[in-house]
């Protein structure tokens, strides 16, 4: 078998060595009752790549990809283009086959790309630190959370009707089993959702999203003196980093922790995953971040190097009093995203990010002119909401059938709540075109 | 003897990208954006971000060269215990890639996606049967995340027995990972430690002792983290049921068994499976991991949402409370899972099959011990008898050496190889944990043995504990400053950083 | 001369009339390697006798400190936040954490004296 390398000549010559006649004398604490003796029954054996490729090939084939059809669909994950450098570079074995930096000596590159990222996401967030990556935005919005609590010594939560409802859910879940409370807002449909009303000392952080679930974006910095008066963190999630590039960032106003998922930089949608989340707070927090710190520091010869740092907050050291349990940060979508943003640059980001306001407002423009369709939003970077005159859900389903992917209904997020019923979220990015807005239009207006 | 550049043929000094970037460079061209009207609430961003301006064969060469600081398994045996460092194949990237599977967004319509549904069913398929598990919750995104899965699953199951305020306690091994306690006491629960036999298994007396009506759950790795195999598992499983309380399996050693052995046969409630180790979905210098959780039939209806449905020939995906039939706890994550992670082991198991992964397993316990047997006579086993996937020493053979466990560490780095795991478990002193797996050939392990046969013979010696200490000195970087680091934390550049590279 | 008590918990209490002066001790101090960061209570915090109060970090490791008894939160060691490693440098002397005004007198009863604390030490191996 093409993946390993023992030989049954090998496998002999070792059996001598250790001094025992099979290999089965190896596994010989294994209870009676649960040897097998054979391979596990109903699976199929080994294949060579050919076979394999196909099966895969066959799942694909069953598949609509993004590539094929006009393509509208945001929600927290965003289809951008990402240059062919990433894919490479990614791939090196280097990067690809090494493991968590703990022997730093020999572990530079991760480490040192590392501490790029966590600098560039300070730059992005507008904040003062930032850690290594989380696994993604909806498990880093629900360690925010868990960390607020623990600066706080409160345990109630206030969740804005604007947070992503997976991200609530996660938040949620957490609530439930770890033991605090999580307070949640109707949905926020347009944009003018009050949180200042529901804080009391009590009141451990805020959640909000900018721009919203629904598109919206909003100057909080009221919103954060208030959270700040009655002793509570205001925390801010962003799903659309690429936003940030166009967008006054969170630490500008006010925001304590800033959760971002960073999918639309460097990663592809995946179906859903890996992903990466990004994760800033202020300095005076440090101590209390999860996850995963790299710093700098020097070698015995003086020479400038980077090591994992703060580590005994986590829980290889600390065990039972950890700040979380988390063990792994998302490594290779971390440098995804760093080396797509080092792409970018400065230049490159902002002009991406113009790009994909550009495309969402002639979407906006074009969709407005529909009879029927109402746009909700004033304000949005790459993603709005719309009001049809019926239930979004079937009208998705039918141009479906017609290859054009239409965005998401907001009832497959928010089930069961009539008052959503009828609302489609669409974004455009810098991918979008007229050849695919044109059937879109012209698929809506058969449609409706 | 130093160069004008710093540099050491290959070893490049590589400077930070805000040390090289200038204002005018991208390496991106995009389109200009035709003007349009601002609807951004006021709120566009004023004054620079900060980002450098680099080329892309600047960002290339700068990728590159850091590369090339960084041991990998694609450069030879990386003996991490626990880790489970296996080759990655390259097949796994290619289908992971493939136009229709990585594009994919999770929010499609589901009849545009059936395929996705399939290979996510299919993996799962697998992951039952190889376990001998009736149901399994795919969506955590890492081990640590599908361990606090199984025991939130847990605590779901006392919850709706009317349990869940009087079973307050979880037992777990000193020898356990750390990300064992942490999550049971975030889910809030006391951890009681479980102490080991002379022969390094659970004490199956004590833990009886420790059982009673207060006891939620019991937290165990098997083979455990001392690379032995719990041959009492079945009666320490009877045990934990008989007094009412959930069997959790750390399931980071499963290498060790893979194909051979089911976790279901030995009575545990759910296991986590780390896709990154049995399963070989690349560490990518530290993740992305998987880490579905395989759930007996009383833990099942508590699986977190979203669940992959089959109705005969089509695939469906139950994404909340209203859509799943039982109890879950809810939900851990957005969107459905790791399906990157899925893909690529998926490829990884349909190439062993089930014939290929019982040798696996065989091939990775054979490894082991072979490395065991040829080198107990210069380093301590910390126990007797044969191990499982991964050979464990503790630091008695370096006794009065002046050399300790982390000197003869980085000493290997020397040698060209990245240490053993050392310092783990707790419960052996100066532990050094090697696991090769079934990844290396035969020649390749001799020369590892006789590498550190003669690093064990040099630290006896007693006349070379300076060299030790002076150790590694041939890699990219010596030994860093950790406590600088931790009193004085730079998390981020800053233009204002005082620290210049030393150039010569 | 004050008179210095010592727990098992590797922590000595120096008391001058009714205030205490609290670090931990040189065995401590060598097991946890390099201090690199102490949180401190805050001043004015009541506190019990066996309460986790303090958090000592080294880089390898993080000690629960535990208040040998019951008492008022006087005075930190603000010098710690700078040089933490004034903990491993003199333990007993400028490496004290804080200081605690004594509610109940009669629990230093229990705590061990310089004699005890060495043999308890030794018996450690």
């Amino acid at each position: 078998m093409r993946y390993l390398p023992l030989t049954d000549v090998d496998r002999r010559d070792m059996l001598a060595r250790i001094g025992a006649k099979s290999v089965d004398e190896l596994f010989r604490d294994v209870p009676q009752s649960a040897r097998l003796g054979a391979k596990v029954a109903g699976l199929p054996d080994h294949q060579g790549e050919l076979e394999v490729e196909r099966a895969f090939q066959a799942f694909a084939a069953k598949n609509v990809s993004p590539a094929v059809a006009p393509f509208f669909i945001g929600a927290g994950a965003y289809r951008h283009h990402v240059p062919a450098t990433v894919d490479y570079m990614i791939q090196r074995g280097e990067f690809l086959t090494s493991y968590t930096p703990y022997q730093p000596e020999i572990t530079q590159g991760t480490l040192q790309y590392l501490f790029e990222f966590q600098t560039q996401v300070t730059l992005l967030t507008g904040m003062e630190v930032a850690n290594a990556s989380m696994y993604d935005g909806s498990t880093g919005a629900a360690e925010a959370v868990l960390m607020a609590n623990r600066v706080t010594r409160r345990h109630k939560a206030l969740i804005s009707g604007g947070l992503h409802p997976h991200y609530r859910g996660v938040i949620q879940t957490a609530a439930r089993w770890e033991g605090f409370s999580a307070q949640v807002g109707t949905p926020d449909v347009d944009g003018l959702e009050d949180l200042i009303a529901g804080i009391d000392k009590e009141t451990s952080c805020v959640v909000m999203q900018n721009p919203s679930f629904f598109g919206h974006v909003r100057d909080f910095a009221k919103l954060a003196d208030a959270c700040h008066a009655a002793g509570a963190l205001l925390i801010v999630v962003v799903t659309e980093v690429v936003s940030l590039g166009l967008i006054k960032p969170p630490g500008e106003m006010g925001a304590d922790i800033v959760v971002c998922e960073g999918q639309s930089i460097g990663n592809g949608l995946g179906f859903g995953g890996p992903y990466v989340g990004l994760f800033a707070t202020k300095e005076k927090y440090m101590r209390q971040m999860p996850g995963r710190l790299v710093g700098e520091t020097v070698d015995a010869d003086g020479k400038r190097g980077f090591v994992l740092t703060l580590s005994t907050r986590e829980q290889h050291i600390r065990r039972e009093k950890a700040t979380s349990n988390i063990c792994t940060n998302a490594g290779l979508c971390a440098l995804a995203f760093t080396v797509h943003l080092t792409l970018l640059g400065e230049a490159g980001l902002r002009r991406l990010a113009e790009l994909n306001h550009a495309k969402a407002s002639q979407l906006a423009d074009l969709l407005a002119a529909v009879p029927g369709v109402k746009v909700l939003n004033q304000s949005f970077f790459n993603e709005f909401t719309v009001r049809l005159p019926k239930p979004a859900a079937p009208v998705v389903e039918a141009l479906a059938s017609k290859r054009i992917l239409a965005g998401v209904p907001v009832s497959r997020l928010i089930p069961d709540d009539p008052a959503v019923a009828n609302l489609l979220l669409l974004a455009a990015t810098e991918t979008a075109t007229d050849a695919g807005m044109a059937p879109l239009v012209a698929g809506l207006k058969e449609v409706l | 003897m130093s160069t004008f550049t710093g540099n050491k043929a290959l070893q490049i000094e590589e400077p930070l990208i805000f040390e090289m970037g200038q204002a005018g460079r991208c390496a991106v061209d995009l389109p200009e954006p035709p003007k349009v009207k601002d609807r951004l609430n006021g709120l566009r961003r004023a004054g620079e971000i900060g980002l450098p301006g680099l080329s892309e064969p600047q960002v290339v060469q700068h990728y590159t060269r850091l590369s090339q600081k960084n041991y990998a398994i694609d450069m030879g045996v990386y003996p991490l215990g626990s880790c489970t460092m296996k080759h990655n194949p390259r097949l796994n990237e290619k289908v992971a890639r493939l136009p229709g599977i990585g594009d994919l967004h999770p929010l499609q319509p589901q009849s545009t996606v059936q395929g996705a549904l399939e290979l996510i069913d299919q993996l799962a398929h697998w992951l039952k049967t190889l376990t001998g598990m009736p149901a399994v919750a795919m969506s955590p995104a890492a081990g640590a995340h599908g361990e606090m899965c199984g025991m939130m699953t847990i605590a779901a199951a006392l919850e709706a027995r009317g349990e869940r305020a009087q079973r307050k306690t979880v037992l777990a091994p000193e020898s356990a990972h750390g990300t064992n306690p942490a999550t049971a006491a975030s889910l809030g629960f006391t951890v009681k430690p479980i102490p080991a036999n002379e022969r390094g298994r659970v004490d199956l007396a004590a833990l009886k002792a420790a059982l009673g009506p207060d006891v939620a759950a019991i937290m165990l790795t098997n083979p455990n983290t001392c690379g032995l195999f719990e041959n009492e598992i079945i009666d320490i499983a009877q045990a934990v049921h008989d007094a009412g309380a959930y069997f959790y399996c750390d399931g980071a050693n499963f290498n060790a068994i893979v194909g051979r052995v089911r976790p279901g046969d030995l009575g545990v409630d759910c296991m986590h499976i780390n896709l990154h180790k049995t399963f070989s979905t690349p560490h990518g210098g530290g993740g992305p991991g998987a880490g579905p959780v395989v759930l007996s039939a009383a833990l099942a209806p508590h699986a977190p949402y979203p669940w992959v449905v089959r109705d005969g020939e089509k695939w469906r995906i139950a994404e909340d409370g209203s859509t799943v039939t039982g109890a879950p706890i809810g939900r851990l994550k957005a969107f459905h899972g790791q399906t990157g992670m899925f893909t690529r082991a998926l490829a990884y198991i349909m190439s062993h099959g089930a014939d290929g992964l019982k040798q696996v397993a065989e091939d990775a316990v054979l490894s082991a011990n072979y490395i065991m047997a040829a080198l107990k006579d210069v380093m301590t086993p910390a126990f007797d008898g044969p191990c499982m996937h991964e050979a464990l020493f503790d630091d008695g053979f370096l006794k009065d050496t002046g050399v300790s466990t982390l000197d003869f560490a980085k000493a290997m780095i020397d040698e060209g190889y990245h240490p053993m795991t050392m310092y783990f478990p707790l419960v052996v002193h100066g532990a050094l944990l090697i696991e090769p797996t079934e990844s290396q050939a035969k020649e390749d392990l001799d020369l590892f043995i006789a590498a550190l046969r003669s690093l064990a013979e040099r630290a006896k010696s007693g006349a070379e504990a300076e060299a030790f200490k002076a150790a590694p000195r041939f890699a990219p970087r010596r030994r860093l400053d950790e406590t600088l680091a931790a009193r004085k934390p730079v998390l981020r550049w800053r233009p204002s950083n005082t620290f210049k590279q030393a150039a010569e | 001369m004050a008179d210095v008590k010592y727990t098992n918990e590797h922590e000595w209490i120096r008391v001058d009339g009714d205030v205490g002066t609290i670090g931990i001790t040189n065995y401590a101090q060598e097991q946890l390697g390099d201090v690199v960061f102490v949180d401190v209570p805050q001043v004015g915090r009541n506190v019990t006798k066996g309460e986790s109060i303090a958090v000592v970090e080294s880089v390898k490791a993080a000690s629960d400190i535990f208040a040998p008894v019951s008492g008022e939160i006087v005075e930190a060691n603000g010098a710690l936040t700078d040089s933490p490693g004034d903990v491993n440098a003199e333990p007993m002397g400028k490496g004290w954490f804080f200081k605690i005004r004594l509610s109940n007198k009669s629990e230093l009863v229990g705590l061990m004296d310089e004699a005890a604390y060495n043999t308890f030490v030794k018996g450690l191996g």
